[in-house]
């Protein structure tokens, strides 16, 4: 009995932090992307600072007609935003935020390919609603979504096997244990790859060519109203907090910080994903979106490159200090 | 095949007619990722044929989860759904993609096919049966498929096989860019007006995967 309550609690956690942190991060972009544009953003809703703005949003797409266009694929239609937004969900349970037994959602013998596959289903989703909306800049949106991931899948892949490398095990917090300081430096080159092809398989800018306001309307979502239409944004701010969760694990040692080891880990977990936001959310305001041949370039020509550099380069420590 | 060093020959046979759970779940799977990948070669919508195709591969999967397979399961969802999958529906959204039912998608070879098929499918399950027919993984002892105990028998016994894939896959993808890269070279300077009419498909050039080259070509 006590291990179901057990599973139960995990699961109910995982499911409210999936409900809330991408509403976090999603309000925070309102306010971080206002204020750097000299605006104030949402001040009214709810009262201070426009806090309970997403709620209101939220409400507002649940009282839109759900339209499904009469030429679409209507079971293809109305599936896709689940198979878009389950897969963070998933990809949440394998996360560690803290060094004890209790602070991962379920330990995974090979949870970096795990973590990686799911993400990876996750853009069929955009694939179904591009081809089932009946729509050409849908199916438009959709083409591009599928040559991104095409393109940027392999870099990420090669990225986190580097660290899998470094560590001597693929187990998520297996990877934090053998963590030490000085793998940041050691890493670098892998974090930046990694970071910048998972913001690619996410599509947010720079790399949003798939979603193009000004081209396409809104690529492969243009057809979607109502609440199928905020499951795939919600896919996208879950999909911000996992690549950032991901990356602190990967890349920049989780728990590990200069004080606070006792029972305070999952505090830098926090921070060290809430600051990689902030960054993904300052990239949305600063970088003009990249031309489709311009991203294949940076990701054939630049990514895949460094990336195997990290590999070489992790091997050669690795067999130095060994 | 990888399972091979840790499977052990049980001693007391364990029978066919009191099913575990396990095995109860890994035959239901068995069934659905069988049908599943029936209605994929019977459909007569192209896209659905690969959306079907992405529960079969999904469905095989969960069987390599149910044979403790952890490792090799998300492979298989990491290359195939997550690669294979996406490749093919590009393929298929970039040329033709109706939505709706494709009446030129049968084909005059459906017996042919057919034979081939179940050709395979009989040498292939003759092959399985007959190299393990004897043997039952222990699910209740350490996981036979972790990936600690994968890795060291993929390199401690299958390393030349294992060596010899890489090297002809590395061919293949030499071959490929050669194959593209030559293409190219041959259809620029000669063909540079019927370029635009005859070979590239209206959605290439409209969703400008290489206006560059278009602007060149024109």
């Amino acid at each position: 009995m006590n291990g179901v309550l057990d599973v139960a609690l995990r699961l109910l956690v995982v499911f409210v932090v999936f409900l809330t942190f991408p509403l976090i991060v999603g309000q925070t972009e309102h306010k971080v992307m206002a204020h750097m544009q000299g605006r104030l953003g949402p001040m009214y809703a709810g009262g201070f600072h426009g806090w309970a703005q997403l709620i209101a949003d939220g409400v507002k797409f649940a009282q839109k007609e759900d339209v499904v266009p009469a030429g679409a694929d209507r079971r293809v239609f109305q599936l896709a935003p689940a198979v878009a937004l389950l897969p963070y969900l998933l990809v949440l349970l394998a996360i560690p935020i803290g060094p004890s037994e209790g602070a991962v959602g379920q330990v995974l013998d090979a949870g970096v390919f795990f973590v990686l596959a799911v993400m990876g289903v996750g853009v069929l989703g955009s694939l179904m609603a591009g081809w089932a909306s009946a729509n050409k800049f849908s199916l438009l949106g959709g083409l591009r979504t599928a040559a991104q991931l095409l393109a940027y899948e392999l870099p990420m892949l090669l990225a986190a096997a580097s660290v899998a490398m470094a560590a001597g095990t693929v187990s998520l917090p297996g990877i934090l244990h053998a963590f030490h300081w000085w793998w940041v430096p050691w890493q670098i080159v892998g974090a930046v790859v990694f970071f910048v092809a998972g913001l690619a398989e996410l599509q947010r800018p720079p790399f949003d060519m798939p979603v193009a306001d000004s081209e396409i309307i809104f690529g492969a979502y243009t057809e979607y109203t109502g609440l199928r239409f905020a499951l795939f944004l919600l896919a996208e701010y879950a999909g911000i907090v996992v690549l950032c969760g991901l990356t602190t694990v990967l890349f920049l040692g989780g728990w590990h910080g200069p004080w606070g080891h006792d029972g305070l880990g999952w505090l830098w977990t926090l921070l060290k994903t809430a600051i990689l936001a902030f960054l993904v959310i300052w990239l949305r305001v600063t970088y003009p979106r990249l031309r489709e041949d311009q991203l294949q370039k940076l990701s054939w020509t630049l990514l895949v490159p460094l990336s195997l550099a990290q590999i070489a380069l992790t091997g050669i420590v690795k067999v130095v200090i060994s | 095949m990888s399972l091979a060093p840790t499977v052990s020959l049980a001693a007391g046979h364990p029978g066919f007619l009191s099913p575990t759970g396990v095995e109860i779940a890994f035959l239901l799977v068995g069934l659905v990722t069988f049908g599943a990948a029936l209605v994929t070669v019977t459909t007569r919508q192209l896209v659905h044929a690969a959306l079907w195709l992405v529960v079969s591969l999904g469905g095989l999967a969960v069987e390599y989860l149910l044979l403790t397979a952890e490792f090799i399961a998300w492979v298989q969802v990491l290359i195939y759904v997550g690669s294979v999958v996406v490749l093919l529906l590009f393929g298929l959204m970039l040329t033709k993609a109706p939505i709706g039912r494709s009446p030129d998608a049968d084909s005059g070879n459906r017996w042919a096919a057919l034979t081939v098929a179940v050709a395979a499918a009989v040498a292939l399950v003759w092959v399985v049966v007959d190299a393990f027919r004897t043997t039952w993984i222990d699910l209740n002892g350490p996981a036979a498929g972790s990936t600690r105990v994968t890795g060291e028998s993929l390199f401690r016994n299958w390393v030349l096989p294992f060596e010899a894939l890489s090297v002809l896959l590395l061919a293949a993808l030499v071959g490929a860019i050669v194959l593209s890269r030559k293409a190219k070279a041959e259809s620029n300077p000669p063909h540079v007006n019927s370029r635009g009419v005859t070979e590239s498909s209206p959605s290439v050039t409209d969703s400008g995967i290489h206006p560059v080259e278009q602007e060149g070509a024109r």
